[in-house]
């Protein structure tokens, strides 16, 4: 679709939607959020720019394959739960920094982020493959 | 090509190892267990299910194992000469050394869980070894008939040894049988006897089951010899001995096993004087021997019981040979075929010397071990409890039959003028001739010397059938005097030979009458082409490729369900007023309904999808005003993710095409369906309200939320900690179906030929 008023709206809305998203991903742990939704919304911010600039540009911009950002996010969240092992948990155990449990002045690092970054690029990779598959096949 | 050019792989020399270290391990119980104790091995292996890898050693087990292992060398020797040269000779000894362990763990099993696994392993190796020459259809589809008989029997085990071991309180086999007498005064006693029954004479091919055995002669010789001849099939015999104990010595099971027993094994005998290639002729006379043992079996006398002990040592020392015999003969001159030979005792000497050491052991010639047995069985026969008349005279006929087909095997193809063979014959390599020799001669050995070499195994596996405490058995000897079993002896003789003297003309009238009668073969097809239509018949019904016709289906059943349960539960719930909410809440629920009515009747896809965009975003407002925004969040997300993609799809779909939806019964169909299932749905929302919500979770995770899990957003929370598993599992659905999704686009019928293309032009046209 070529239409000036998509592109420039697009520009501005999908950096928004972008940053709102990873804003999404970070708080959800406290407040409405989390890794499913703020994927959601950056998936939709890239389907955004797909149907105004083609898939193209977004696979140019997305520098990784959707379908080795689905993998990826998998093996982190697999990661996250190999965490707890490690320290003789059960798998999928929560593990936090200890700074942080200590005292609340740290910065709250834990497994359960590094599970949600993952949930997070599964999502956004796996629908994308999906949209980018369909936006490439020929009419 | 002659075998002795061709070379087998060393290293298959070294499966040789372990069948030799088993029978001395197993020796070295022998005294032990002779002298009435047992033996047994225990690991925890499901713990909550009563599971246990548990094995137990008396006298039965181990005259097995003994057999399984001491068989088991010769034939993994003989087999190495015989397959010389195969490619796959590796492949075939390793299929061949998994069933002997699993034949191992068959006869050792204590837990009946245990017994089961190792039992479908058996059907299993067997199944691959008897269709190991795979690029003979014949030989697939009788592998493949041999695992559906036997594998059907061992679903109905698996059912019977689990009643079975809930009636006794254990999964033990020990404690099962000494439970036995609750076990025969419980309800349930017949049924576990059927279940367990099935099992037992599909895996021993007893009438009518008996089809697929002689079919398994597809299998190459050493297998036929080993597992269709000296221990698999003998693996239903001992599961009824096993069970000897606990479910024996009732009206049922003496009847049964009687009639079942003296039915296969007469039977059996005519059919083996049918045939003229030795394999299948020895293949009927196992089917003989397996149903005189269960004919036996259905007795609780302590002479019928030493009659079975000693005929399955007896029986797997003579039939391993003839069929290690009958296979040299193939492998040397070419042929099995009876007619086409003759004259080989002296070009074979030694295979000639084993064969005839077998086949008379096999009649019943003093002094060797079949001798024995044969007295044995007739003893025995005169003391069963069903009808000694009816017992002896089918045992009578049944040996003598096998007399003639000992002569026939020992005679024909070694005396008389030189066959018209394929190949010039000489004898076979060593590997090939001694494991026949050495079990030839055992069973003279035993013959000779039953109390020294017999007696304390017997006396120990009897007394295991039996369930006694003390090892006894019926006293093993050569000489009995006079008396009744020495008349019938010799009676069974001069028929034998009688039989042999006439055996051409006795055939083709056999051959006549069988003609005439329907084949349990047939039978088989005809039962598996019923089946395969059922299949395709159901498959066209429900698998009709339109997408569209299985929503209706899936949503007919829906509602259905749901309405059923409803009314038969009595739960249909109807709101008595009219609920008091906020007028903004009306206008949303007033915008769903009309967007689903621009939905239902849009004249094009996209209308219809934006309408459905709408409904969704409403219930997303719903949410939002019902304070659970991030269900309401992600709602929204996924309408316009929903959207985006359909839209996308549907400018690729064809034209709606007319298939049964589209005339006006389509439509009003489709519509009946589609308000039942959202009357149904609504109903049961009704309903379920009726309750007071059970809070105890969500109570559970409000108070842990922040100490458990350091998150005060309880539904994330649970996302990422409380059920992460869910939530792991869950991801790992949604990349795998993205990659479904990317290989079903890009791999579409007609895409992949240009894919192709392309590629080659970017490889460049030098091909």
């Amino acid at each position: 679709m070529d239409s000036l008023i998509l592109k420039t709206g697009t520009r501005l809305l999908t950096a928004l939607m972008l940053v709102f998203s990873i804003f999404l991903l970070f708080r959800g742990h406290n407040e409405p959020g989390g890794g499913f939704i703020g994927s959601l919304v950056a998936t939709t911010a890239f389907c955004l720019y797909a149907i105004a600039f083609g898939v193209t540009e977004v696979r140019k911009a997305l520098v990784i394959d959707p379908k080795i950002l689905s993998i990826v996010g998998l093996a982190l969240s697999l990661l996250a739960g190999l965490m707890a092992i490690v320290q003789g948990d059960m798998f999928l155990t929560g593990v936090w920094s200890p700074a942080y449990v200590d005292g609340s002045s740290a910065l709250p690092l834990s497994s359960v982020l590094v599970f949600d970054v993952g949930v997070y690029l599964v999502v956004m990779g796996a629908v994308l493959t999906v949209v980018f598959a369909i936006e490439e096949d020929k009419l | 090509m002659a075998a002795s050019a061709a070379r087998s792989h060393p290293l298959t020399a070294l499966v040789l190892v372990l069948p030799g270290a088993l029978t001395v391990w197993f020796a070295t119980m022998l005294p032990t267990v002779a002298a009435g104790e047992t033996i047994r091995y225990a690991v925890d292996w499901v713990a909550g299910l009563d599971v246990a890898l548990s094995f137990y050693i008396d006298g039965l087990s181990l005259l097995f194992a003994l057999l399984i292992s001491l068989i088991g060398f010769f034939i993994f020797l003989y087999a190495r000469s015989y397959l010389a040269g195969d490619p796959h000779l590796g492949r075939f000894m390793l299929y061949l050394s998994l069933f002997m362990l699993s034949m191992l763990g068959v006869v050792l099993a204590d837990n009946v869980v245990t017994l089961f696994v190792f039992w479908e392993l058996t059907s299993l190796t067997s199944y691959l070894l008897i269709g190991y020459n795979h690029t003979d259809p014949k030989s697939r589809r009788n592998a493949l008939q041999a695992l559906v008989v036997t594998g059907t029997g061992g679903l109905a085990l698996l059912a019977g040894l689990i009643l079975l071991a809930l009636v006794a309180g254990s999964f033990e086999l020990s404690a099962i049988n000494a439970a036995g007498d609750a076990v025969r005064a419980h309800d349930w006693y017949l049924g576990i006897l059927i279940l367990v029954l099935l099992g037992a004479f599909t895996k021993s091919a007893q009438f009518p089951f008996h089809f697929w055995l002689p079919n398994a002669m597809a299998a190459p010789t050493p297998v036929s010899a080993y597992l269709h001849s000296a221990t698999m099939v003998k693996a239903g015999v001992y599961l009824m001995a096993r069970v000897h104990p606990s479910l024996g010595n009732t009206e049922v099971w003496l009847w049964t096993l009687t009639i079942a027993g003296a039915v296969t094994a007469v039977w059996a005998s005519i059919l083996a004087l049918r045939q003229t290639d030795l394999k299948p002729m020895l293949a009927y006379t196992t089917l003989m021997a397996l149903g005189t043992l269960t004919l036996f079996l259905a007795n609780t006398s302590e002479v019928a019981i030493t009659a079975v002990v000693v005929f399955i040592l007896v029986h797997s020392f003579y039939k391993a040979t003839l069929f290690m015999v009958a296979g040299a003969i193939d492998h040397e001159a070419g042929t099995r075929e009876i007619g086409r030979l003759g004259g080989l005792a002296r070009l074979m000497p030694f295979t000639c010397l084993a064969a005839a050491l077998a086949a008379l052991s096999m009649a019943g010639v003093p002094p060797f071990a079949g001798f024995i047995g044969k007295e044995l069985v007739y003893k025995g026969a005169l003391a069963v409890a069903s009808e000694p008349g009816f017992v002896a005279v089918a045992a009578l006929a049944a040996n003598a039959m096998m007399v003639t087909v000992a002569a026939i095997v020992a005679i024909k193809p070694f005396l008389g003028p030189k066959g018209d063979t394929p190949k010039k014959p000489h004898e076979a390599p060593w590997t090939m001739w001694i494991g026949p020799v050495v079990l030839a001669v055992l069973g003279l050995a035993c013959g000779l010397a039953p109390a020294l070499l017999l007696s304390g195994l017997v006396e120990a596996g009897v007394s295991a059938i039996l369930g006694l405490d003390e090892p006894t058995s019926y006293p093993l000897q050569l000489w009995h005097g006079v008396n009744l079993p020495l008349v019938m002896s010799g009676v069974t003789v001069a028929l034998g030979a009688l039989l042999f003297w006439q055996w051409p003309r006795v055939r083709s009238a056999i051959d006549a009458a069988c003609r005439r009668l329907p084949a349990a073969d047939a039978l088989y097809d005809g039962c598996m082409k019923r089946l395969v239509d059922l299949a395709e018949w159901q498959t066209a019904l429900l698998q009709t490729g339109s997408q569209r016709h299985y929503v209706l289906v899936v949503f007919a059943t829906l509602a259905a369900g749901l309405g059923v349960t409803l009314i038969v539960r009595d739960a249909v719930v109807l709101p008595t007023a009219m609920p008091q909410v906020a007028f903004y809440k009306w206008a949303v629920v007033g915008l769903i309904i009309a967007a689903t009515l621009v939905t239902v009747f849009a004249r094009s896809r996209l209308t219809a999808i934006c309408a459905l965009g709408v409904i969704g975003t409403s219930v997303a407002l719903l949410f939002v005003m019902y304070g659970a925004p991030d269900v309401a969040m992600t709602q929204l997300m996924v309408e316009i993710l929903i959207v985006i993609i359909v839209a996308l799809v549907m400018l690729r779909l064809p034209a709606f095409r007319d298939d049964g939806h589209g005339d006006r019964t389509g439509h009003i169909r489709d519509a009946v369906v589609a308000i039942g299932t959202g009357i149904a749905i609504s109903l049961t929302l009704l309903a379920v309200l009726q309750y007071p919500l059970d809070r105890r979770l969500t109570d559970y995770f409000e108070a842990n939320s922040y100490p458990e899990a350091l998150g005060r957003n309880i539904v994330n929370v649970i996302l990422v900690d409380f059920r992460a598993i869910d939530t792991f599992g869950e991801i790992a659905v949604v990349a795998i179906a993205g990659l479904a999704c990317f290989a079903l686009i890009k791999l579409r019928p007609g895409r992949r030929s240009a894919a192709v293309e392309k590629e080659a032009a970017a490889s460049g046209g030098d091909d």
